[in-house]
């Protein structure tokens, strides 16, 4: 028979979906869960710690119990069934269970419970050691498995800005709503379900005489005439940042252009409607399935007309559980009696017996619930049951989640026995359920007012009073957080669901004088699951207090973080996946460098050759081969990524001296000049050449990818300390492209262009800048060089490089022309013993540690770190050094990061570690540049580099190995 | 996520702007004494309530200005 518990009165279509692979059938408009209970399915899940049995709990997103698989492969993901709104064709599948979720070896685990006490893991499990206990335990513990492949769903963003956000679209909502959207103010109604209206799509309640849904129709339809309202459903804040910033995910109703969408919202005022969850009772056995919050058995009948069960059983603390009584009774259900732990309740329940000051001492059934017995607190009477549900109703908690995370501070209200919210920081207000204000005729007024103190804060004038007829009674509660031990005996009675916390692992707890609600989450794990605590916080801390003579309120909640609920990696990573995740920056000659079969690789954001492929050649005979072309021949690469920062005005100069280390005053136009830029520290944080051009202009030469932020620090010391000086200081690095000759025959290769400067090494010589035109095209050309050969850095126009480029090419193969990549630049420095910054330096290096010592002691002017140099602490004797390393055992190159010891010392603590090391084909000898203690002193020193377990012995040498006169660099 | 008043640009998301630090006063470096230079480099106030710090509107206008946070509640407001 399909949909056996389905009541008359539901008009959504039939739709076919799969639980573990049996094929059912349930309704549009229905949650999953709401399709499942239709099915007579509670049982769905077996718990996290124990392997439990446990069925549906709630009605939306404070289900501790119902996580469950849905799809497959890579559309895998796990969510609640109550939030999940049932499609035609959803596969959904238990998740950590085998064999299967009916018989489900993990459930031994629950006859080991004694072993596994709270914080368990933290006591036993060390002998022999604890890797051995890990995997198991993992495996036992998953909540869902991990998808397989790439997510083929798409992720979007959307950003709002309005004057006022309300979270909720209840009656406190849309009383809200209303008001500020007739005075035109730009609103958002921000609702988590797939239809607005809150408790008024289920609660029976009347306003004004008519059946609450009129008054919900009414107000929809005049909320979505508003141009100036937005209703978002399917939408959950999730989030409540600084600033009235909010976070929310937008599920979409179907398959569309995106299955999730976040969005941030920046509001003026925020209204939280929020409503409120009811908690479970505490007593043993509490969690089998079948056993339901009561407000849960009233929306799955009223909402989606389903029986949860037919032989209903009520255990109360409170007036409200008895509306579910009439629900019940009204859908022909049988009710087959009332526990209430009060003993002098005052409430009445025609045509079912209330037993007062009775509780349920013990549940029996497995896979569902099929008996209960209940006693008097006196323990004088006593009742067995048969029955296929149990309604608990244990209390509401105002959902003070956001309002938590926003900053406010929640107080304990001991009439409501909750916790409500109370001093806000944001300007929040707070209407509705949510403010702890349970009836009908509350929730409305304090959604009006809410909506009337948001216009008087933006100045707007106030609607006029309304008044409604409807339901203001409040509701008796006397709380019962536990059944005393004397009635309960020593059966488990649960707290945290989710993660199967028991009332003794709190006593535990307690017993260990964990005192603190935070030191309770951490040590019993209570509230720490995916719900967060969302149904076990109030009752757990309350235990703890009874356990150690408090209030709630002396014990307090714990903070609530965001988000509300988990969200997605998907939606976290919205569109940045694949090429959009971290973007690259192609050269300007990325065409040219893809037609020489360039090996392109990442080097910061830019995409550059590592070396150039060709037929035969494996990546170290390609780059020997490149290496050999510009000792020999000439190079050509794009160095278009090198950081160019031009400094104008007429204090450019001036200013630029006050940065960077070395004394610029002495710079001619048309000279270029090395130097290092330090932090206030006295750290060297980059290096590179300095050239002028003209008289009111600098062009600072940056490493790659530092440009952008040595701007920001110049502009910055600009501003902060010498906002007096005439310069303006620009970023060039991408419109000038760079394109790099280097090698004996560089010059040759530049003298076949269209170019009017003269190149003659007198007219141009080494640690010069140039400028002209090449081939009409403006050019600045700089006599810089990071090989050791005589090189030419020709700049011009962006756009200009590609033709550039094809023209060397073309032009000077018979010159023995070779496009040279990065790997192979990195090993000619190496072999000049040139620096790199940011590898052969660190966090601590010193312009004296690599030897420019002189450049900091000769320049007299102040500049950024020359005061911290001056420090007297800042003569280290034991700084690291930069040296060069020769392995004496052979060929292979030492590895990166290999420690340096002397031979027989304590393998302790290096002395040091290699920076930089390659195999050099000019010298045909691995070399190695390391910083070393005192290093330069130790020249000729023997020393071992350990690494991976062997050490190699090696020597310290100069760094400088390649033509350490620079003849040809001068040539 | 903060809203930082720009000079130029008005309120922007906190995403477009740089924290800078406190508000500190950098000595003469030549008449400063070594206690006095490594209190400017390394010592911040750390207050709990308000604080004077700089802002850089890095992704906007470039303008380095002053604004008072409260660091507890995060108020933020223009210097007079």
């Amino acid at each position: 028979m399909s949909e056996p518990f389905r009541l008359p009165g539901h008009t959504g279509a039939a739709l076919a979906f799969s639980f573990d692979g049996m094929a059912l059938t349930g309704r549009s408009g229905d949650t999953l869960a709401a399709s499942l209970l239709a099915n007579g399915i509670h049982l769905v899940a077996r718990s996290f710690k124990y392997h439990r049995p446990r069925g549906i709990l709630g009605a939306a997103a404070e289900d501790p119990n119902s996580i469950v698989g849905l799809g497959s492969g890579a559309h895998a993901y796990s969510d609640t069934a109550t939030c999940v709104e049932l499609t035609a064709g959803l596969e959904a599948h238990s998740l950590n269970t085998w064999p299967s979720l009916r018989w489900d070896s993990g459930a031994v685990l629950g006859r080991l419970s004694r072993f596994l006490p709270a914080g368990f893991y933290y006591k036993t499990f060390f002998w022999p050691h604890w890797r051995w206990y890990e995997p198991p335990i993992r495996r036992a513990a998953g909540l869902t498995v991990v998808p397989v492949g790439r997510d083929p769903d798409r992720y979007d963003r959307a950003h709002r800005h309005c004057d006022l956000l309300i979270v909720g679209s209840g009656p406190a909502g849309l009383s809200a709503a209303r008001v500020a959207a007739a005075s035109g103010l730009d609103v958002i109604v921000a609702e988590q379900n797939s239809r607005f209206g809150g408790s008024l799509l289920w609660e029976a309640l009347a306003i004004d005489g008519a059946d609450g849904r009129v008054w919900l129709q009414q107000t929809l339809h005049e909320l979505q005439r508003y141009p100036n309202v937005t209703l978002l459903s399917r939408t959950t804040v999730t989030s409540y940042l600084e600033h009235n910033l909010l976070l929310a995910v937008e599920q979409a109703p179907g398959a569309g252009r995106w299955r999730q969408r976040l969005w941030q919202l920046r509001a003026r005022q925020v209204v939280l409607a929020t409503g409120a969850a009811e908690r479970p009772l505490v007593f043993p056995d509490n969690d089998r399935p079948g056993i339901l919050l009561a407000s849960a058995v009233r929306y799955y009948i009223s909402r989606h007309r389903v029986a949860p069960g037919r032989r209903i059983v009520l255990a109360t603390n409170n007036d409200d559980g008895y509306r579910t009584v009439r629900v019940a009774q009204e859908a022909g259900l049988e009710v087959l009696a009332v526990f209430d732990s009060r003993a002098d309740a005052a409430i009445e329940s025609p045509g079912v017996p209330v037993h007062r000051g009775a509780v349920i001492v013990a549940t029996r059934g497995h896979h569902r619930v099929r008996a209960v017995t209940a006693r008097t607190l006196d323990a004088r009477q006593t009742w067995t049951l048969a029955c296929d549900t149990v309604a608990m109703s244990g209390g509401w908690n105002p959902a003070v989640q956001l309002f938590s995370q926003s900053g406010g501070k929640v107080t304990f209200a001991p009439k409501a026995a909750a916790f409500v919210p109370g001093q806000e920081r944001q300007g929040t207000i707070v209407a509705g359920a949510a403010a702890g204000t349970g009836s009908l005729l509350q929730c409305l007024t304090s959604g009006f007012a809410a909506g009337a103190k948001v216009l008087a804060q933006l100045g707007l004038e106030a609607p006029p009073a309304r008044n409604w007829r409807a339901a203001d009674l409040d509701d008796h509660i006397e709380a019962l957080w536990r059944i005393p031990a004397s009635l309960a005996g020593a059966a488990k009675q649960w707290v945290d669901f989710h993660n199967d916390v028991t009332d003794g692992d709190i006593s535990l707890a307690a017993q260990e004088n964990l005192q603190s609600v935070e030191h309770l989450k951490r040590y019993t794990t209570l509230g720490m699951a995916p719900d967060q605590g969302k149904t076990s916080n109030v009752n757990g801390l309350a235990i703890l207090g009874e356990l150690t003579g408090r209030s709630p309120g002396e014990v307090g909640t714990t903070t609530f973080r965001p988000p509300y609920l988990p969200l997605s990696f998907g939606v976290i990573a919205g569109r940045a996946t694949g090429a959009l995740f971290r973007p690259t920056r192609p050269l300007p000659t990325h065409v040219q460098q893809q037609q020489c079969a360039a090996e392109l690789q990442e080097y910061g954001a830019w995409l550059r050759p590592a070396y150039y492929r060709q037929a035969g050649e494996d990546m170290a005979a390609a780059i020997a081969r490149e290496i050999h072309a510009v000792r020999n021949a000439v190079g050509l690469l794009d160095y278009s990524p090198l950081g160019k920062l031009e400094i104008a005005g007429a204090d450019a100069l001036e200013f630029l001296n006050r940065i960077i280390a070395s004394d610029l005053t002495t710079l001619k136009v048309g000279r270029a000049r090395y130097s290092l830029t330090l932090d206030e520290e006295g750290t060297i944080i980059d290096d590179g050449v300095i050239t002028r051009p003209a008289d009111d202009l600098l062009v600072m030469g940056t490493t790659s990818n530092a440009a952008t932020r040595l701007r920001a620090v110049m502009d910055e010391w600009h501003q902060r300390e010498c906002p007096q000086l005439e310069v303006w200081i620009s970023d060039v690095t991408t419109q000038w492209a760079v394109l790099l000759l280097t090698g004996p025959r560089a010059r040759a290769v530049l003298e076949r262009t269209d170019l009017d400067i003269d190149l003659a090494p007198r007219a141009f010589p080494h640690m010069t800048i140039r400028t002209g035109t090449l081939g009409g095209v403006p050019t600045r050309i700089a006599r810089v060089s990071f090989t050791g050969e005589v090189s030419f850095e020709v700049s011009v126009p962006a756009g200009f490089a590609p033709a550039l480029w094809q023209h060397f090419m073309e032009g000077s193969r018979d010159l023995g022309l070779t496009p040279v990549g990065i790997e192979a630049l990195d090993v000619l420095r190496l072999e000049k013993g040139f620096l790199h910054v940011g590898g052969d330096t660190d966090g601590t290096t010193t312009p004296d540690d690599v030897g420019y010592g002189a450049m900091v002691r000769n320049k007299k002017s102040d500049f950024i770190g020359r005061r911290t140099l001056a420090l007297a602490c800042a003569n280290r004797s034991a700084a690291l050094q930069l040296i060069g390393l020769r392995p004496v055992d052979g060929g292979r190159p030492l590895a990166v990061g290999a420690q340096l010891f002397k031979a027989g010392a304590p393998r302790t603590s290096g002395a040091g570690h290699v920076t930089s090391s390659a195999w050099s084909p000019t010298l045909a000898q691995p070399l190695a540049l390391a910083l070393l203690a005192r290093g330069r002193s130790r020249v000729g020193e023997r020393l071992l580099a350990w690494h991976d377990g062997a050490a190699r012995p090696v020597e310290v040498i100069e760094p400088l190995r390649h033509d350490p006169a620079g003849a040809l660099l001068n040539g | 996520m903060l809203l930082i008043p720009c000079p130029y640009c008005g309120l922007r998301d906190e995403s477009e702007f740089s924290n800078r630090g406190e508000v500190v006063v950098r000595p003469d470096p030549d008449a400063a004494s070594d206690a006095q230079w490594v209190q400017y480099l390394y010592f911040r106030n750390n207050v709990r309530g308000w604080q004077s710090e700089y802002w850089v509107h890095t992704h906007g206008c470039q303008q380095l200005f002053v604004v008072r946070r409260h660091t507890l509640t995060q108020q933020i407001e223009r210097p007079a």
